[in-house]
């Protein structure tokens, strides 16, 4: 599925004013791949696209699709093509003219336009819609327009600007397999960005985690949540338990990790004697007792049991009243709120995150 | 029973609010009845009823004096109407899409022409154009209607523009239209009813204005709102209720082309626009 690059940024910086909102970013776009960009708002995700689509200009770097640079060219030179948060259908024409729209500036023979607006219609399954107006249509319907029209000019990559923002949770799921359908069936590339992880996890091919105009880590979504490369991708990627401390000693890749509560076990190569470290260890792998265990484990107080529906979440509070999530697909029997407990993990299901010196700099970011 | 009491209550509620939003349109209409129905009257003054006739507006139709004034009505309010909608969604555009230094004063002194009393206007107008050597007449008459016309229509463009989302115009680039392409096919159309409301309220307001035209006249130059003025000074007569009634069913014509034109616009917006290429 993959093959060579077709977007390919070069150290690109972008000001707004004084605002640096893109840093020295570098990043690869593989022909044919799904790729998101995820992060919090205000991360500069969007603007990323934007310079991509030609709509914002890099202050500094390169931007090159197929090969080719394309700083200096207008949007409407370039091969990308953009489905719009808001959707941005031409609210004074039909369906029809929205999805020919792009032929039609570009005086595609009359037959041809109807020819292939009825082949996009059929993609996105709106057939007999070609008459309707934008606002006598759902949010949903609108959304299928939109890629339509994008579609129509056979880009070579596909810009979406989270489409699926503005949808129901159960629009939005099903719209999310059909997107990812659309991609694999017409092999296009996707830049897809979004906010919500879960999305970007169920996507993607690859995900592209940026934060504060930096690109955090990219990776395939199971690299991404098994091996975060720094303490926010952790956090940001699914549900964490982020502890810190410091390497006592190393043997054979498995560490003794001295924290402010007690000591630990992490499986992890190439650290040092004294050196920091982050452990960043998931709800689902927390596991607890009413006495100690072998190895290790970090006295603790129920907090709160909550069930949220698919399982139980427990709230456990540290003894420096750090407050560790652990989730149940079934509640411990006799347990309740208050009791002591002792935490502790298998080694090789906690992670260890990257040095601390990067992760510190983006936790003054949360 | 106090249910039954609640609803009476209610029932004589709406009656006086009915009765009294009908005073509002007896005390707003009923001049304007009395002038219309004096003006088919076969009587010099507006005394008495005695008889319909037609009289005045013959005697209107073969006066062609009347017909010139209304005449150079309109040629300055078309001119005016033009100008002004040119320049006032250029300048609404600016308002709405660029930041500058002292926007905010620009836009709260866009109201200083609507609130200032138009004599005040109309003699500053006429010492600018005295002290510009500017000669008095036609095109005077025409930049002075621009000066008021042009705020108006910058306000309701404004709010037109305010209200376009940019990414659509980002849209019609992304999908290969250059600017221009852009412009006409996708920005003006969405701009239209706004242009076409802007123009109406310019027409409307220089075809009846009087004080200002008044002052900034000159030979060969009488507006027909000012000929009515100097007509009455003379007495009223029922021939200036017959051309004003007449004035009016063109006001009524022009707001119902209005309606019907920006009925026509949401309802067929693509198909009236294809017709501009």
């Amino acid at each position: 599925m993959m093959g060579d690059a077709i977007v390919t940024l070069l150290d690109v910086d972008k000001f707004f004013g004084a605002n640096h909102v893109i840093k020295k970013l570098n990043l690869t776009v593989q022909q044919g791949e799904f790729l998101t960009l995820l992060g919090p708002s205000g991360c500069g995700k969007t603007t990323i696209l934007r310079m991509i689509a030609g709509f914002e200009d890099a202050s500094a770097g390169s931007i090159e699709v197929q090969g080719e640079r394309v700083e200096d060219k207008e949007a409407f030179e370039r091969d990308v093509n953009t489905v719009f948060q808001s959707y941005a259908l031409f609210p004074h024409m039909t369906v029809f003219d929205n999805i020919a729209y792009g032929l039609t500036v570009k005086r595609v023979p009359k037959q041809e336009i109807k020819e292939r607006v009825k082949e996009m219609l059929a993609l996105v399954q709106l057939e007999g819609f070609e008459g309707r107006r934008p606002d006598m249509m759902s949010g949903g319907q609108k959304q299928r327009v939109a890629i339509a029209r994008a579609l129509i000019n056979n880009p070579k990559v596909l810009l979406l600007d989270e489409p699926l923002g503005a949808l129901d949770l159960k629009l939005r799921k099903q719209m999310q397999l059909e997107l990812k359908r659309l991609q694999k069936k017409l092999n296009i590339t996707f830049i897809y960005v979004t906010h919500d992880q879960e999305e970007a996890m169920t996507m993607s091919d690859r995900i592209a985690v940026i934060n504060n105009g930096i690109l955090e880590q990219i990776d395939t979504p199971k690299e991404i949540y098994k091996h975060p490369k720094t303490r926010f991708v952790a956090d940001f990627i699914g549900e964490s338990n982020i502890l810190e401390g410091q390497v006592l000693d190393c043997q054979d890749g498995l560490c003794r990790i001295q924290l402010e509560t007690g000591m630990v076990l992490l499986q992890s190569p190439n650290r040092k004697p004294a050196d920091p470290v982050m452990i960043c260890v998931r709800p689902e792998v927390m596991k607890y007792e009413r006495s100690p265990v072998d190895g290790f484990s970090l006295p603790g107080t129920i907090k709160d049991i909550i069930f949220v529906g698919a399982q139980y979440r427990t709230l456990i509070v540290l003894e420096n009243g750090m407050e560790i999530k652990v989730n149940r697909v079934k509640p411990e029997k006799d347990l309740k709120e208050g009791d002591s407990v002792y935490l502790y993990w298998e080694p090789e299901d906690a992670l260890g995150i990257g040095d601390l010196k990067q992760g510190g700099s983006v936790n003054e970011q949360q | 029973m106090p249910k039954h009491k609640r609803e009476r209550k209610k029932r004589i509620g709406q009656r006086i609010a009915t009765g009294f939003a009908l005073l509002i349109y007896l005390f707003i209409y009923a001049p304007i009845a009395v002038m219309i129905v004096f003006s088919f009257n076969d009587q010099e003054t507006n005394y008495f009823w005695n008889g319909f006739t037609l009289r005045w507006y013959e005697k209107l139709f073969y006066d062609s004096s009347i017909v010139e004034y209304l005449w150079v009505s309109l040629i300055i309010a078309v001119s005016a109407t033009i100008l002004s909608v040119i320049i006032g969604t250029l300048g609404a555009v600016g308002l709405v899409r660029f930041e500058f230094k002292l926007k905010k004063l620009v836009n709260q002194s866009l109201y200083i022409p609507i609130v200032i009393p138009e004599i005040v206007l109309g003699i500053s107008l006429l010492i600018l154009f005295d002290f510009i050597k500017l000669p008095l007449g036609f095109i005077a008459i025409i930049l002075a209607h621009v000066t008021f016309c042009v705020p108006f229509v910058i306000i309701i463009m404004r709010g037109r523009l305010a209200g376009l989302d940019l990414s659509v115009e980002e849209a019609s680039m992304d999908l290969g239209a250059n600017r221009m392409t852009t412009f006409f096919r996708i920005t003006l159309p969405m701009l239209l009813p706004g242009i076409i409301s802007g123009a109406f309220m310019s027409f409307t307001l220089s075809i009846d204005d009087v004080i200002i035209s008044n002052f900034v006249a000159g030979p060969y130059s009488t507006t027909l709102p000012v000929k009515i003025l100097s007509l009455v000074k003379t007495g009223l007569s029922p021939e200036v209720n017959a051309l004003a009634t007449i004035m009016i069913l063109v006001m009524l014509f022009g707001i119902l082309a209005n309606s019907i034109v920006q009925a026509v616009l949401r309802k067929r917006a693509s198909t009236v626009i294809k017709s501009y290429f």
